[in-house]
């Protein structure tokens, strides 16, 4: 497995990176900025991409190259980082698969003087400069509980489909969620299962959950693929108005879900927004245009300012909430 | 014959074994109905492993199937995308003559370059899951995308049973009849048995192995069609890892590495026992963390089985005297 995983993310690597550079504008050095994700071909970091094209757009002189590798391992994002540190790009803006894993070869690359920032999904402290959060995760894990919530006015079981038992942030906005249950009186957390982002584990998952708590009244999944693959499990077994799944989706993978009753409400903040404010802040920081530390705010064009706490940390927005009123509207964008 | 030296037989007592293991901690998994959605949950992996079985039967291995399954689900997802009233059958045939088409490309290595089908099928792997990113642009395919035609066809029931389930039972039968009753059948045996000898019978090896990666290509190009109805998304990692699942069925089935033994039914039985223990894991309230050591202990369990049943097969021609004689071996 792993010699081929080598083989193709090299290949997907060189080949962004040659794409990048033929598309380069005619100016003398721009600044070249990695946007490094958890796996390519996921929707919600495609959308990251067209964000991030935008702010290379509004920023003038600068080459975006979009990677990763091909399915969401530690290993794969290695790769791509030594053949980015070899490329000599300038800013670097992750996505981690594992919070320490990539962490020794982001160090080398702070090294090697490239400017390293972590988005969406963080790195450990040391190895980048900042970590640009969707939201605050407090905020996200009770958006998604409340998600729930809002259609049990009586209370009921709710249960967990996660990523993978290691993800780092799907793990934080359950423990977040965890802490405000006080909150909701009668919701109860019957189970957490893990369905690794793979359609057909998380679908198995769910069914397991439907059969295992015969009472359940909803699903939350705060992951893209276990979203849909649970509410497809929802609607295979005719439960369809008894379970609710909700959670972390992208309105075109859950248009049909919202329209089949399966799912009643979702949440997710704007990838795009999320790419471009991650750009914007590669840029500032490797054009030394701003300085990253406790209680620095960063511009970060269009999407205001993003100010850290004393980890470095910094929250772009609160999540949006998607249902049948919008979806229509959204599902062609992201 | 003595019936339970059968690695059939076994597998069967090692499933009802199992069933009771669940049903001990988790009454409602043997009912009736949720057996039926056990097996249709299995089907894609009886299908896959039905066509791996024929290709380690010749002494090769395919782990392009998953990969295979992939590019020809996405592929069929983007028909029926950027042409909406193409008919569904059509669709379907149009799937397992990809599939078959790209299964071609291994056998044709195999057969005219001589090269290990183990490196073939890897170098065909990353080349197939590369071609599913870029035919796709790395975007997802979704439900809303989808025609209800294209979508209902594993979920349209017949007699109770999924359309799903009924093609891995046609497809269990077909391969029955196949390599029972047909004489390419039975050069997958010979082949697998004794090349050497195959080639004095008058078989050619390598058409022979080249045939049975098509037909192994053929089934995953239908079950990518199936996997992606039936999930109803295509993406990039559809199916990531699967081949090992399939790999594993066969091995679990008895089929020998080595080629030339096992029969289909013990594939059928192999990837029934990973199914049910995919599908119980998630109900019996095991540890998560517990699932992924589990369903490899399995595997590993059921392989020393294997390996000390097919010891007991050798046969000696020369006995020594004396009651050591067994250990000498």
């Amino acid at each position: 497995m792993s010699i081929t995983r080598r083989i193709f993310t090299s290949t997907v690597a060189a080949l962004a990176l040659t794409a990048g550079t033929s598309g380069a504008m005619a100016q003398d050095d721009p600044v070249r900025i990695a946007l490094l994700v958890k796996a390519l071909g996921i929707g919600f970091f495609e959308a990251a991409r067209d964000g991030a094209m935008e702010a290379a757009e509004e920023l003038g002189n600068v080459e975006v190259i979009y990677t990763g590798p091909t399915d969401t391992t530690a290993e794969g994002q290695i790769e791509v980082i030594n053949s980015l540190i070899a490329q000599g790009v300038d800013a670097i803006a992750i996505s981690a698969n594992d919070p320490d894993a990539v962490a020794p070869a982001l160090r080398r690359a702070q090294q090697r003087g490239i400017t390293v920032i972590s988005w969406d999904s963080g790195v450990a402290e040391d190895a980048r400069e900042l970590h640009l959060a969707p939201s605050s995760d407090a905020l996200i894990g009770n958006t998604i509980i409340k998600l729930a919530a809002d259609h049990l006015p009586d209370g009921g079981q709710v249960a967990v489909l996660s990523a993978t038992s290691t993800s780092t942030n799907q793990n934080t906005w359950i423990a977040e969620m965890n802490a405000v249950m006080g909150d909701y009186p009668g919701i109860e957390v019957v189970a957490t299962v893990y369905g690794d982002d793979l359609a057909d584990k998380s679908y198995r998952e769910a069914t397991g959950l439907m059969q295992t708590y015969p009472d359940l009244d909803a699903i939350i999944a705060p992951t893209s693929v276990g979203i849909v693959a649970a509410a497809r499990a929802v609607e295979d077994a005719g439960k369809v108005g008894e379970v609710n799944v909700t959670g972390l989706g992208l309105p075109s993978e859950m248009a049909s879900a919202i329209d089949s009753g399966a799912s009643q409400s979702f949440a997710i903040w704007n990838p795009i927004d999320l790419g471009y404010s991650a750009t914007v802040l590669a840029y500032n920081l490797a054009t030394d245009a701003a300085e990253a530390g406790p209680g620095a705010t960063i511009p970060m064009g269009r999407m205001g300012d993003l100010t850290l706490d004393d980890s470095g940390t910094g929250a772009m927005s609160d999540p949006f909430t998607y249902d049948a009123s919008n979806i229509e509207r959204f599902k062609d964008v992201f | 014959m003595n019936m339970l030296r059968s690695r059939e037989a076994q597998l069967t007592l090692a499933i009802f074994a199992l069933l009771a293991l669940v049903a001990w901690r988790f009454p409602a998994f043997v009912a009736p109905g949720n057996l039926a959605a056990v097996f249709n949950d299995t089907s894609p992996l009886i299908l896959l492993a039905l066509g791996q079985t024929v290709v380690i039967l010749t002494r090769c291995i395919d782990l392009s199937v998953a990969a295979n399954l992939a590019l020809t689900g996405m592929t069929a997802a983007i028909i029926n995308v950027m042409f909406p009233g193409m008919p569904v059958p059509l669709i379907v045939a149009g799937a397992v003559v990809m599939g078959a088409a790209l299964g071609a490309i291994n056998g044709i290595l195999v057969w005219k370059l001589t090269i290990p089908p183990i490196v073939v099928t890897l170098g065909t792997l990353t080349i197939f899951r590369g071609l599913v990113f870029v035919i796709s642009d790395g975007q997802w395919i979704n439900a809303h995308e989808m025609t209800d035609a294209f979508s209902a066809l594993p979920r349209a029931e017949i007699l109770g049973l999924p359309m799903l389930s009924w093609f891995a039972i046609a497809g269990f039968a077909a391969f029955v009849l196949l390599v029972r009753y047909t004489a390419l059948g039975r050069s997958f045996y010979a082949v697998g048995g004794n090349p050497s000898a195959a080639v004095y019978a008058g078989i050619s090896p390598g058409r022979t192995q080249f045939l049975a990666f098509v037909l192994s290509g053929a089934v995953a190009g239908l079950t990518g069609y199936l996997w992606v109805a039936r999930y109803q998304v295509a993406y990039v990692d559809i199916a990531g890892g699967f081949e090992l699942d399939v790999v594993a069925a066969c091995v679990i089935g008895g089929i020998s590495i080595a080629g030339g033994a096992g029969t289909i039914l013990g594939a059928l039985l192999g990837a029934l026992f990973l199914g049910i223990v995919k599908n119980a894991l998630p109900v019996v309230g095991i540890s998560p963390f517990w699932q992924l050591a589990i369903s490899g202990a399995a595997i590993v369990i059921a392989v020393i089985a294997n390996g000390r049943a097919q010891r007991r097969a050798g046969r000696q021609i020369l006995k020594r005297d004396g009651p050591k004689a067994e250990g000498a071996r």
